[in-house]
């Protein structure tokens, strides 16, 4: 009672909820161009993707004898979403429900609950899934090619027998309905002494496809134009600020322009580096996930410069094709340390020596 | 650097860190000044000014004037307080003040007369220019004028020329930047002659070069008011000019205007004068000018009454010591049931209890507001999500998210390197903090308990120095005992000089 007597007696209106919304909203391209490259497999994904993480979230809230009230403020519903885009279509029905599990349960809950979680909800358990079950994370359907093969994902009776029974009940041969993503072909072709602008041609790349989203990848990463309004529509709104995605963005490109123009053949270019793999997702989505990321606009430029560092490095000389959910992973242990160092000046101090 | 960069290439527009732009509801700015009648009893509290209480210096029956000082100053930073009107004082007994807790202080209970007689003891002056300025300052001073702004300190404290620190500029501060207050709008929109000489001797007092008007660009009216006075007081040649602002909170606060308007920050620690500025208030510039040129101390202020509850909002001039609830009768509203009463606007102000408190020098507005108001503003509170709206929206530059966490757990050395006590509680944290984190409570919470501490600490240093002094003066005494025993000793042994030579 007390503490309503402390000002200010207005507020903006602006709830936890109303962030969240906003984030699901600005996913919404995302997801409907994923639906409408992979038909009723994506919806089948993304529904019993957010149901497994709402209801994780019931669960364990109800099991630690806690107000079940925080399933209303959409993170769970969020973390559900964003782990969905992020997976391949062809995951297996119990591997997507695993993930939904791993991301609420282990993710956030046993940190305490919202607010409190080190790491990216959705991005660990995107972590969990990839380094536990490799294959099936790395198998990327032929985007609209698919009908071309006799595919027809807008069946609702297959897409439905694809997701309960998994690769095994494609009708033909496995190889000819899944590919590589193009980041996983130019690193197995460097492996094989192939250079990057010859693996690149013998893929058939086009940047126009990457950037309308018609390259492989996971249901969500495919479209960077897509990703782009969305992020744009957030900073519109006002969720996030620039720090992190110009930084990010930047570094990225800063580096692949840098070490492409010193040996071509050997490092992408820039731009495949912006338009490839989950970067656009990473830097709009989870790297400004705010419980994760640092406080200060200050902090936010390094967080976004060291994700783009290490995306660029573990890109190009890493065990992975993509790294940059990584990355962002990597820069979260960070964030405590980075706002204890880059707080802001404050009026009428002189700035502290760091 | 990079800030510096990327503020040249537009990012970031605003003059000063951080800031919000809240739903301003001036809905009373257009009503003029009207004047609220006099109460059936004036309760003048003994301390309406931030420093030393005043002390009484009439009895219960006396008879005072409009004007007449009843209270007397206590120390450097206080003001007198005067009788707002003439009649009986009936009773000095404590009573309740604007103050959150619902506190009392000693105040004189003053029955008018309704004849309204001045006390004229106090001559005006119309020549200031050929004034001695320590003269007008002891004007300024014994006419009680304290700060209406709403932090109410004494105001000749500021007026004073200081040879280390000469005032180039004098800002009268018109941005009102506190939602629903119009008062200051108002005053610049009718008195702009008034204000404007009051500016004039202010600037003669201190000695400034130029003086600036700071206004909103949301007040074209005051604007234009303004600037046409300025435009024909020109013609003497003086260096006053308006400057319109874009409206943002809260760039009313002192530091924040003058980082707005000279471009350099008070150092911390430090006051105005040492960036050789001085801001003042509207309502405050106008009453200097009624001290001096009328020789009338401060007894009446004009104040904002507004809110969605009440029926027949506007802009008030009332007496001190006025009961905010015959203010409330007067424009329609009785019944305070739900209702939460502020002093002050909704930024800043304080909630108060119930009505039943007088107007005093800091009362800039009195606002009622209904459920639909505030049950966002007193939501529950959620947990943090780092979202880092609060670091943005502070004009100070503090991460107000991290800093609660400290004063939460009462960590105060890292609150207090967290810049704890750098927080002016504008309340701009709070106002936009997704997850209703009450963050300025949580920083008077940390000041309150530093500050306890700290008294702690100087009772224990205290108790340390009583202690050390009594071991020295025992000492000295056995000392002393010991030399006049030597003494008496010595008148048998050679002398000392002899003691000295003998070792050489």
């Amino acid at each position: 009672m007390l503490i309503h007597l402390s000002s200010p007696h207005i507020h903006s209106g602006d709830s936890i909820r109303s962030q969240m919304m906003s984030v699901i909203w600005a996913l919404i391209p995302a997801a409907l161009v994923s639906v409408y490259i992979f038909g009723w497999l994506a919806v089948l994904q993304i529904s019993s993707c957010m149901l497994a993480c709402l209801a994780t979230e019931w669960l364990t809230l109800k099991w630690m004898g806690r107000s079940t009230s925080p399933i209303g403020d959409a993170s769970a519903a969020l973390t559900g979403l964003l782990l969905a885009l992020t997976l391949p279509a062809l995951t297996p029905w119990w591997m997507t429900i695993l993930g939904g599990i791993f991301a609420i349960g282990l993710g956030k809950q046993v940190y305490g609950g919202l607010g409190y979680n080190p790491f990216n909800p959705a991005l660990s358990a995107r972590i969990i899934l990839l380094i536990s079950f490799p294959l099936q994370m790395t198998t990327w359907i032929i985007p609209l090619h698919a009908s071309l093969s006799g595919l027809n994902l807008y069946d609702v009776s297959l897409a439905w027998t694809l997701f309960t029974s998994g690769i095994a009940a494609l009708p033909q041969a496995v190889d000819a309905m899944t590919m590589a993503s193009p980041l996983g072909y130019v690193k197995t072709a460097w492996t094989q002494g192939i250079g990057a602008n010859e693996a690149l041609q013998t893929y058939h790349y086009s940047y126009l496809n990457a950037f309308i989203g018609r390259e492989a990848g996971s249901l969500g990463e495919t479209s960077a134009l897509a990703l782009l309004l969305g992020g744009i529509y957030l900073l519109a709104r006002h969720t996030i600020t620039w720090h992190i995605p110009f930084s990010f963005l930047a570094t990225v490109a800063v580096l692949a322009a840098t070490a492409n123009t010193l040996d071509p053949n050997h490092y992408t270019p820039p731009l495949f580096h912006l338009l490839a793999g989950g970067l656009m997702l990473c830097v709009f989505f989870m790297a400004t996930d705010p419980v994760s990321s640092p406080v200060t606009p200050v902090g936010q430029l390094v967080f976004g410069v060291g994700c783009g560092v290490i995306t660029w490095s573990i890109r190009t000389w890493g065990g992975y094709p993509e790294g940059a959910m990584f990355a962002v992973v990597l820069m979260n242990c960070a964030v405590p340390l980075i706002d204890h160092y880059c707080r802001p000046k404050v009026y009428g101090q002189a700035r502290k020596k760091a | 650097m990079i800030k510096h960069f990327f503020k040249k290439l537009g990012f970031s527009s605003a003059p000063f860190a951080g800031g919000i732009q809240p739903d301003m509801q001036k809905w009373t700015e257009s009503s003029a000044i009207e004047i609220c009648p006099l109460p059936p009893l004036l309760i003048v509290p003994m301390k309406q000014h931030i420093g030393q209480a005043c002390s009484s210096l009439v009895k219960v029956g006396d008879h005072v004037l409009r004007g007449q000082k009843i209270a007397k100053a206590e120390g450097y930073v206080s003001v007198p307080v005067h009788a707002p009107t003439s009649g009986k004082v009936i009773k000095i007994e404590e009573h309740a003040i604007p103050h959150p807790s619902g506190m009392g202080l000693a105040s004189i209970f003053i029955e008018p007369d309704g004849l309204d007689e001045r006390d004229t003891s106090l001559q005006p002056i119309t020549d200031w220019q050929n004034m001695d300025v320590g003269a007008l300052r002891e004007r300024v001073r014994v006419c009680g004028i304290a700060g209406l702004g709403g932090a109410a300190f004494p105001t000749f404290i500021k007026l004073v020329q200081d040879q280390r620190n000469p005032i180039e500029t004098v800002i009268l501060n018109g941005i009102e930047c506190e939602p629903f207050l119009t008062n200051d709008h108002r005053l610049m929109v009718e008195h702009s002659q008034e204000i404007l000489h009051g500016m004039k001797i202010i600037m003669h007092m201190v000695g400034a070069k130029q003086g600036i008007i700071a206004i909103e660009d949301n007040k074209a009216d005051a604007i234009q008011s303004m600037q046409d006075t300025v435009d024909d007081a020109n013609i003497e040649g003086l260096n006053i000019h308006v400057r319109v602002l874009p409206t943002r909170y809260p760039q009313g606060s002192e530091k924040q205007l003058i980082e707005v308007i000279i471009g350099k920050q008070v150092p911390a620690g430090k006051l105005p004068m040492h960036v050789g500025v001085i801001c003042q208030n509207i309502g405050t510039t106008k009453a200097i000018y009624e001290a001096v040129v009328l020789g009338y101390p401060l007894t009446e202020r004009v104040m904002t009454v507004s809110g969605d509850a009440v029926p027949n909002k506007g802009n008030l001039l009332v007496r001190l010591g006025t009961s905010m609830r015959f203010i409330y009768a007067q424009r329609g509203l009785e019944n305070f049931e739900g209702l939460q009463i502020l002093h002050g606007g909704p930024m800043m102000g304080e909630r108060l209890r119930h009505p039943d408190i007088p107007v005093i020098k800091s009362s800039t507005g009195l606002l009622a507001l209904s459920q639909d108001f505030f049950k966002q503003a007193h939501a529950v509170e959620e947990p943090c999500i780092r979202c880092g709206h609060c670091s943005e929206a502070c004009p100070i530059g503090l991460t107000p998210n991290l800093l609660a966490d400290h004063c939460r757990n009462e960590q105060l050395e890292k609150a207090a390197d967290y810049h704890l006590f750098d927080c002016i509680e504008c309340g701009a944290c709070s106002y936009v903090c997704p997850s209703h984190i009450p963050l300025v409570h949580y920083f008077r919470f940390g000041k309150g308990q530093a500050a306890q501490v700290r008294r702690e600490q100087n009772f224990a240093e205290a108790s340390r120095q009583r202690s050390e002094s009594r071991d020295t003066r025992i000492q000295r005494e056995k000392d002393e005992k010991a030399a006049k025993r030597k003494k008496v000793r010595a008148t048998h042994a050679p002398t000392p000089t002899e003691a000295e030579q003998g070792k050489e």
